[in-house]
């Protein structure tokens, strides 16, 4: 149909541009707008035909700023609903800034989703970096402000890589096309790190979990969406199939789970859990079967939409009480049902229980990994897939909306906060309940049956048994109690030992500024000294004559010079 | 009109319970007892239900009678015994960044 029209505009171009109008609008106009310009731009993605679209020419380079396949589209649909989502849940919020920021970061990611070439990919790329970063400092907080600049640091590092792997690649291929890779070239090595930044992969990971917690109650939920999967989108496409990507995914979903226990600000615990879930869609891609790929596309789709909805949930705990510290909360599901009653639906679904949508999705990547024969990564993936409903399924609405009661009584959420947590839980069920839409919109043809009584009854014994666990745990007074603490993560080596690596090559900068300096004082001195000598008041070229003397010598000059002249 | 989103509300502002509440039903221990104990009874029937299921995966670990049940318990013990002891290595105050 596109093909047809004269505009061949990427639909993240169209989200920025009507960003941009945001500002000028008053209160219900701008809500509407920003209600409409996702919902506009869904539907212009459905229009999409297949093919490569919106080719221009900018100095001898062909970019492609619209790619339109199924990898894509899917990604594509997601994307633009999760911004719609997180536009409802934003509804409440006054200052324009997180609202720009939001729909051009969104704008941004759906764009380097359409991508077609490594440079529109790049600007695209460092677009979710600049926007995004606006959303964590909007909080206002000194930890906001300093965790924000981290993140643009890490993030625009990340771009930094892109580009140089782009250049590289182009120098010697000739082509900036985004295809996929080889991991064995410098070229592809570089958009390698630069893609595993962004998924946070293992000790490039802490990004994530540093700024994500800082930034707005409606910032996370945005954050949340788009970043980590446009990384995952990314690896789907330029490096299936590649074999080391499995180990780093395993690792990815067992590491964090860990940390996820011991944390206390439940934002955060969240965040570790972003990762474990990534790590599925990491192996996904590693094991690059078709089966293996669109079960990472799926869990994409599934995993935006009850991760977004389980930071709804904690965001309007956070609005309404003004912290979610495990340690403080508790009870809240006497006075805040709604919001209780939606995250239960998150945290099933992240759990991956059966009638929710975690079961239909992540089921493809560990049938994959079993179907190849990965025996110690399936067994990784059903360890973190208990460890996941630990962290995340129960100890989520367990210390915020249970546990011991705080005597809080906060009012329930916004209405538009709930609107939004309604409909994403609603998707969840939906999704889980009848994944054949959702199946048939993956990136390869799959024919999988979800809910066949082998699996329900085993996915069931594995969840049930972690919820014994904590429960004869939690009786016996073994279960870690919640703490105000920070716990150290690989980020201390730049938090920390950054800092004193900044602080010993400071003082040795220092020193060698402080003797340069002191060297040329003493140089600068010797020549003042001999300017002095020569030019100063009593040098031989300051010494004053009188005029007079200066008129003879004139004289005797012009004389000679006539007497020159007649010879 | 602030262009920045409104401040976070100070925890000490939340309304707090009013005295002679009435009693919610989670507020009774016999009433969390019985969720407990629905757990227990819950793993119990999955696991007398596994010979009974037919399992197709190719590594034999899995046809080991109530091998997901053992597996998610034990897996699950193992994550928080070693999180408390990851504790003592990676814990420290709550403001040790801003020092």
């Amino acid at each position: 149909m596109i093909g047809d029209h004269l505009i061949e505009i990427s639909p993240g171009l169209v989200i920025i541009l009507g960003a941009l109008l945001v500002p000028l609008l008053r209160s219900q106009m701008r809500r509407i707008w920003m209600l409409a310009l996702p919902v506009i731009v869904f539907f212009y993605v459905l229009t999409l035909d297949h093919g490569q679209h919106g080719v221009i020419t900018v100095f001898d380079l062909e970019l492609t700023t619209l790619r339109v396949d199924r990898l894509s589209l899917i990604f594509g649909y997601i994307f633009t609903i999760a911004l719609w989502l997180g536009v409802i849940y934003q509804l409440h919020v006054k200052g324009w800034l997180e609202q720009v920021a939001g729909l051009v970061y969104a704008g941004s990611a759906i764009g380097a989703v359409f991508a077609g070439d490594l440079v529109t990919l790049f600007l695209f790329w460092e677009g979710t970096a600049i926007a995004s970063v606006f959303l964590i400092w909007a909080r206002g907080t000194e930890h906001a402000l300093s965790a924000g600049m981290r993140y643009l640091v890490v993030q625009v590092g990340s771009g930094v890589l892109l580009l140089a792997g782009t250049m590289i690649h182009y120098g010697q291929t000739g082509s900036i096309a985004f295809e996929s890779f080889d991991i064995e070239t410098t070229a592809g090595l570089l958009i390698f790190i630069s893609f595993g930044i962004k998924a946070a992969f293992p000790f490039l990971h802490n990004w994530l979990q540093d700024a994500y917690p800082e930034a707005t109650v409606t910032g996370t939920v945005m954050l949340s969406a788009f970043t980590t999967k446009l990384a995952i989108y990314s690896l789907a496409r330029g490096f299936a199939g590649t074999e080391i990507l499995v180990p780093i995914g395993a690792t990815m979903t067992a590491f964090p789970i860990f940390y996820a226990v011991i944390e206390n600000d439940l934002r955060r615990v969240l965040s570790y859990s972003l990762n474990n879930q990534l790590g599925f869609m990491v192996v996904g891609i590693g094991i690059g079967t078709e089966l293996s790929i669109s079960g990472a596309a799926a869990h994409a789709f599934c995993h935006i939409l009850y991760k977004a909805l389980l930071f709804m949930s904690m965001g309007a705990v956070l609005h309404r009480v003004g912290t979610v510290k495990g340690s403080e909360l508790g009870g809240l599901y006497k006075t805040m049902p709604w919001t209780t009653a939606f995250c239960i639906v998150g945290a099933a679904s992240i759990s991956a229980f059966p009638l929710f949508s975690g079961f239909i999705s992540k089921a493809l990547i560990i049938s994959a990994a079993m179907k190849e024969g990965y025996f110690w990564t399936w067994m990784v993936l059903l360890f973190a897939s208990a460890g996941v409903f630990h962290h995340s399924g129960i100890k989520i609405p367990f210390f915020a909306f249970f546990a011991h009661d705080s005597g809080m009584r906060p009012k329930e959420a916004p209405l538009n906060m709930l609107i939004a947590m309604g409909i994403t839980a609603a998707l969840c069920i939906l999704i889980g309940i009848f994944p054949g839409p959702l199946y048939a919109i993956l990136p390869y043809d799959v024919t999988y049956h979800a809910y066949t009584v082998e699996h329900v009854v085993t996915q069931l014994q594995l969840l049930v048994f972690s919820a014994l666990a904590f429960t004869v745990l939690m009786r016996t007074g073994l279960y870690p109690p919640e703490l105000h603490s920070t716990n150290l993560d690989f980020d201390w080596f730049w938090r920390r030992g950054g800092r004193a690596v900044i602080r010993q090559a400071q003082a040795i900068w220092v020193g060698a500024y402080r003797g340069f300096v002191a060297g040329s004082w003493r140089r600068v001195g010797v020549l003042i000294e001999g300017l002095y000598e020569n030019y100063g008041p009593d040098g031989p070229l300051s010494r004053t004559r009188p005029s007079g003397a200066m008129a003879l010598w004139v004289s005797v000059l012009l004389t000679g010079f006539l007497i020159f002249s007649y010879i | 009109m602030s262009i920045y989103s409104e401040p976070t509300l100070d925890p000490n502002d939340v309304p707090r319970a009013k005295k002679g509440e009435p009693a919610r039903w989670f507020d009774h221990k016999r009433n969390v007892n019985k969720i407990v104990y629905g757990v227990y009874g819950f793993s119990a029937f999955l696991l007398l239900i596994d010979p009974l299921i037919h399992k197709h995966g190719p590594f034999a670990i899995e046809h080991w009678i109530g091998f997901y049940g053992i597996y998610g318990f034990v897996g699950c013990v193992f994550l928080v015994l070693a999180a408390k002891e990851l504790r003592k290595v990676v814990m420290r105050p709550e403001d040790y960044y801003d020092r």
